[in-house]
């Protein structure tokens, strides 16, 4: 059996998810909480947001993030990735910075526009 | 001459602009300090914001985006890196309307005085420092507010500390544990005075529990040590009265403390120009139209009041930026007659609007508050000279999430001078057994 | 290795004020600062007034010293553009008894040349000052007395001095000092990793004909490495609040109480700057122990809030404390043993006595001159002015004309107290530019609001790193090894993941 803390709403239901039962949920007040839980045990996901070194940009740091979440177990390894890249300006909005990140299948895209210096 | 000038370009100031706009204002200037619009949602690079006025998840700096593409699609004039010294009123009348004078000093413009009928008032809010809480000890380098530790890491690029401890479990004392772990510190502890966290359930999960990061709840920082840099800080569980209970402390070895311990208003100016300020939000004083006790200017955002949720910083300034434009149009009568004062009752720490001018509201008006502590099941009950005109049930009323009812006009036709908002627990009693 | 006629040890404000007077005649003159910036110490850290000179006992060092350094400050402050305004001060009774305490005080000014003291009833003080507590029952009105920026005013004398031709050399913490046939032979040590001024020879051995111990609280430790023990310091902390400019109008004079114990009790002052200070207590620590303590910050809330009970505490923007260097003596110790002068045990009323202390110990000089038969005149020409850009301070026109010589002054970087990036660079081009935060704080304002800095600070630090031409994770908050970031970025892609990366079930 594991707990978790219900993240849909601010009632923050504490959910029972038994593993061995087919991942059913109690503890839930709404049908959102059982999905919530179910999905948090079987494949929890997360969207990892970061930023990136920016040459030749007004600024130095771009912020990114992955386009969709992906799973849990990768963040370490996406944001090692994220620690060695380097973009040059111009930037735009939503731009892929690294395709398929850690094989996760989404993409780290930038999330702000740098215009580059004159 | 402007119809409007609107002080800070953030998230309140760009949603006023294009409000203003939409409703027919054409000589409206923005004020930006920076050099950039956007304000603090260009640190804040984390996702999570838009949910309820985009429906998507958002990044601080994509948010600003679209507000700042909507702004440049229309004729409002934007002015960076300046800023605005002062709000005055003058003895000018335009179009019967008073006319203020802002003086400003910028790069480009230098400084200049320029004439306007409306003002909207969009500066945010700044964050309490170390003396807000007071806590005793050293005073050496590495001790941060959270928002500047987060701008030193998201905008500048560097590291404000290695090892690190969190006073406040506030959302950007929550994000910013998740972001300087990421960035390679470890983050021992995140401590709140309070017994429940005012941050939000996902953050704690996803900033918190993710990254092993242990929540003291009921605990404060009790001392500083370190001479020239932070080397520990003591941290003491507190009483229900929220002292420090002897005996208690925990050392913490640690290089660098991150305060998220509230944030107030950035009020100057209004001061300086003379308008009243509520001690509970340390905001202006509002009617139902975001404006002020001075005509003519309006007020939204956290200028107002501090808000956890962007969107409705976006809603509320909509609806100033709007006022604004009816105000100078003349869309609406001045009334003369006494308007109806909301006051906070039990369990109530403050409302927004704190003025209501009823023959001004169309169809409702939505009250703004926030609760002085947890109810799992309340019911919120106003009332106006004794008799009870309406009641609403909610459900997980917290002080760090602010709460909203629809008050109609009906209702708010049967108020008399005060209207007064209570919050009555509803305790479940067991049934059967 | 340079050879002066007289160093001082220590730049606090005592060692500034003396520097300063010697500055006025013909000497080669160097001011050694074990610290990174002149005022770090005790002068930064004290309530910041210009006291009356009601309260030493009279016929002292301290009562003659303070009445004559108060009324040079008025005159100094206007020439060298230092913060200054007189607020006049009241001193409260809550009993009979404490009226005779006022009575006596009374007296004691006027032995000491205190002009305008008055004796009012409560009610009459009430109406001077509405939010004094119903309580008080007599109050000691003087109108002489002063609020001061303490750490400017100690700035502006030791600028003035190296202006005149002083040498200040900062980072020199003198380890060795002994005379050898006539002249003083002093060592000094430059810490590690210290910020030095640009012109900075890192000359760390010195001679000079005169030594002149100004060194605060370890003025104790340089007088016993030469003569024998004389006094001891007994080091008193004082903690305060400092609220925001909302509470800044609450009292507008500054609020003694009947002293009944040691020292002259918690006060209740505007400062020049606008604010509200609140403070200080008195204890006993060991060293320059600068913390404060829910003890010592709790006696200070609650005996202010018997003098001005409607206080409010919720609007507190900084915490500190100083440390002053008391010693056993009762009064000042300043002396003269041949060619070696102690300016020792400055508590307060230092700062108020700061300039006649430096006239005090030039006479001292002027002795062993005339003793030893050396020249000793005055400087046919001395800088005596100094003129700062404030810009919140200037009116329209002003700032008009400012903005178009530079527009560095139309970009406000701390907004809470409106200073320019122009007053900031200003400050690096004066005698003694800064090398922190702190340092552009107390020569600008930058951070003294209520924001405590957390908005302007990292944009100051980007400011301050290319002045000096240092990386930004060099940036210090104050001292040699207060660096503000702990790293960059750019080295981020060798950083290891912690504990080599995280499994996740």
């Amino acid at each position: 059996m594991k707990e978790l803390i219900c993240i849909c709403c601010p009632q923050g239901c504490h959910l029972f998810v038994d593993e061995e039962n087919d991942f059913a949920v109690t503890g839930n007040s709404c049908e959102r909480g059982a999905e919530y839980g179910r999905t948090e045990s079987m494949a929890p996901v997360r969207v990892l947001t970061s930023t990136v070194t920016c040459e030749g940009g007004a600024i130095s740091r771009c912020p990114v993030k992955t386009k969709d979440a992906i799973p849990k177990g990768k963040i370490w390894e996406a944001e090692a990735l994220v620690k060695q890249t380097s973009i040059k300006a111009p930037v735009q909005i939503g731009q892929v910075v690294i395709a398929d990140i850690a094989g996760s299948g989404v993409d780290l895209i930038a999330t702000k526009e740098i215009g580059a210096l004159k | 001459m402007y119809d409007l000038i609107i002080i800070g370009g953030g998230p309140a100031g760009l949603a006023a602009a294009k409000a203003a706009w939409d409703k027919g204002l054409t000589k409206i200037l923005i004020v930006e300090r920076n050099w950039e619009l956007g304000g603090i949602l260009n640190q804040c690079i984390h996702n999570g914001f838009g949910l309820h006025h985009f429906k998507e998840e958002l990044t601080g700096p994509e948010y600003a985006a679209r507000y700042i593409d909507e702004v440049e699609k229309t004729g409002v004039e934007v002015r960076l890196d300046t800023m605005v010294l002062d709000i005055r009123q003058t003895e000018r009348k335009e179009d019967g309307l008073p006319v203020y004078e802002i003086p400003m000093a910028g790069k480009e413009c230098g400084y200049t005085c320029e004439l306007t009928k409306s003002v909207v008032l969009a500066m945010g809010c700044r964050e309490r420092p170390r003396g807000g809480v007071v806590i005793p000890g050293t005073r050496p380098a590495g001790v941060f507010t959270a928002g500047a530790a987060q701008r030193y890491v998201n905008i500048d690029g560097y590291m404000p500390g290695k090892r690190v401890v969190i006073l406040g479990s506030g959302d950007i004392g929550l994000i910013m544990a998740r972001r300087m772990t990421l960035e390679g510190a470890k983050v021992l502890a995140c401590v709140e005075l309070m017994p429940y966290s005012s941050g939000l359930n996902r953050n704690i999960v996803q900033c918190l529990n993710d990254y092993d990061i242990p929540l003291y709840l009921s605990h404060t920082v009790t001392e500083i040590r370190g001479e020239k840099r932070v080397e520990q800080v003591v941290v003491s569980e507190v009483g229900p009265d929220r002292k420090p209970i002897p005996g208690t402390e925990m050392v913490f070895d640690c290089d660098t403390l991150l305060l998220s311990v509230g944030l107030i208003p950035e009020n100057e100016l209004t001061q300086g120009a003379g308008i009243e300020i509520d001690r509970r939000t340390k905001g202006a004083f509002v009617y139902e139209n975001m404006e002020t006790s001075l005509p003519g200017i309006f007020a939204c955002g956290n200028v107002c009041h501090v808000h956890d949720l962007v969107d409705f910083v976006s809603d509320e300034s909509e609806r100033a930026g709007a006022s604004a434009a009816d105000y100078v149009l003349k869309k609406k009568a001045v009334s003369e007659a006494a308007p109806v004062v909301t006051k906070n009752g039990d369990g109530a720490t403050y409302i927004v609007p704190q003025r209501i001018r009823p023959e001004n509201v169309e169809k409702f008006v939505k009250l703004f508050f926030r609760v002085g502590r947890i109810f799992p099941k309340a019911d919120i009950v106003l009332t106006s000279a004794g008799n009870e005109i309406a009641r609403f049930h909610k459900k997980f009323l917290a002080p760090g999430e602010m709460q909203n009812i629809v008050v109609t006009k009906e209702v708010l036709s049967k108020a008399t001078e005060e209207l007064l908002l209570t919050v009555e627990e509803i305790v479940e009693t067991e049934v059967g057994a | 290795m340079e050879t002066f006629d007289v160093a001082v040890i220590g730049c606090g404000v005592s060692g500034a004020a003396i520097a300063y007077e010697l500055s006025k005649y013909d000497l080669r003159t160097v001011i050694l600062e074990k610290e990174n910036d002149v005022a770090t110490g005790a002068t930064k850290a004290n309530s910041g007034i210009m006291h009356a000179g009601f309260d030493p006992k009279p016929g002292s060092l301290m009562a003659r010293l303070n009445v004559r350094g108060s009324a040079l400050a008025r005159e100094v402050c206007r020439k060298l553009d230092v913060p200054y305004k007189e607020c006049g001060a009241m001193v409260v009774a809550f009993s009979e008894e404490e009226k005779e305490i006022l009575e006596r005080l009374y007296r004691q000014g006027e032995e000491n040349g205190v002009k305008n003291q008055e004796i009012l009833t409560g009610e009459e003080a009430r109406k001077m000052e509405p939010n004094l507590s119903e309580e008080v029952i007599w109050a000691l009105l003087e109108n002489d007395s002063a609020i001061v920026s303490p750490w400017e005013f100690a700035l502006a004398l030791a600028e003035t001095a190296v202006k005149n031709g002083a040498k200040l050399l900062l980072n020199r913490e003198v380890v060795g000092l002994k005379e050898e046939t006539g002249t003083w032979q002093i060592e000094t040590k430059i810490a590690e990793g210290a910020l030095l001024q640009k012109d900075d020879t890192k000359e760390t051995s010195f001679t000079a004909k005169v030594v002149i111990n100004a060194a605060g609280l370890n003025a104790e430790f340089l007088h016993d490495a030469v003569l024998p023990h004389r006094f001891k310091t007994r080091p008193k902390r004082g903690q305060y609040y400092l609220l925001d400019k909302i509470e800044g109008t609450r009292v507008s004079r500054t609020i003694f109480q009947a002293p009944t114990g040691r020292g002259k009790g918690v006060l209740v002052s505007p400062t020049v700057h606008g604010n509200l200070i609140v403070g200080p207590n008195s204890e006993d620590v060991i060293g320059n122990d600068t913390a404060t303590s829910w003890d010592g910050l709790d006696k200070v809330n609650e005996a202010a809030k018997k003098s001005v009970p409607s206080i409010d505490f919720s609007q507190n923007i900084r915490n500190f404390s100083g440390v002053r260097a008391r010693t056993d003596e009762d009064d000042f110790v300043l002396e003269r043993h041949g060619s070696y002068i102690d300016a020792a045990g400055i508590c307060s009323p230092g700062l108020s006595s700061a300039l006649a202390i430096g006239e005090y110990v030039t006479e001292l000089f002027a002795q062993w001159a005339e003793e030893t038969k050396t020249a000793f005149a005055k400087k046919e020409t001395f800088i005596d002015e100094r003129k700062k850009v404030r810009f919140k301070e200037l009116n329209a026109e002003e700032k008009e004309a400012l903005i178009q010589k530079d527009p560095a002054y139309a970009h406000v970087v701390c907004r809470c107290e409106t200073i320019t990036e122009g007053e900031i660079r200003d400050a690096f081009d004066t005698p003694i530019p800064p090398v922190s935060l702190d340092g552009i704080k107390r020569r600008t304002g930058t951070g003294m609001g209520r924001c405590q800095g957390g908005f302007c600070g990292p944009q100051i630090a980007q400011i301050l790193a290319k002045e000096l031409d240092i990386p930004e994770t060099k940036v210090l908050q104050e001292l040699t090894g207060s660096e503000i970031l702990t790293g960059g970025m750019a080295d981020r892609a060798q950083q290891e993941t912690p504990e080599g990366g995280r499994e996740y079930v």
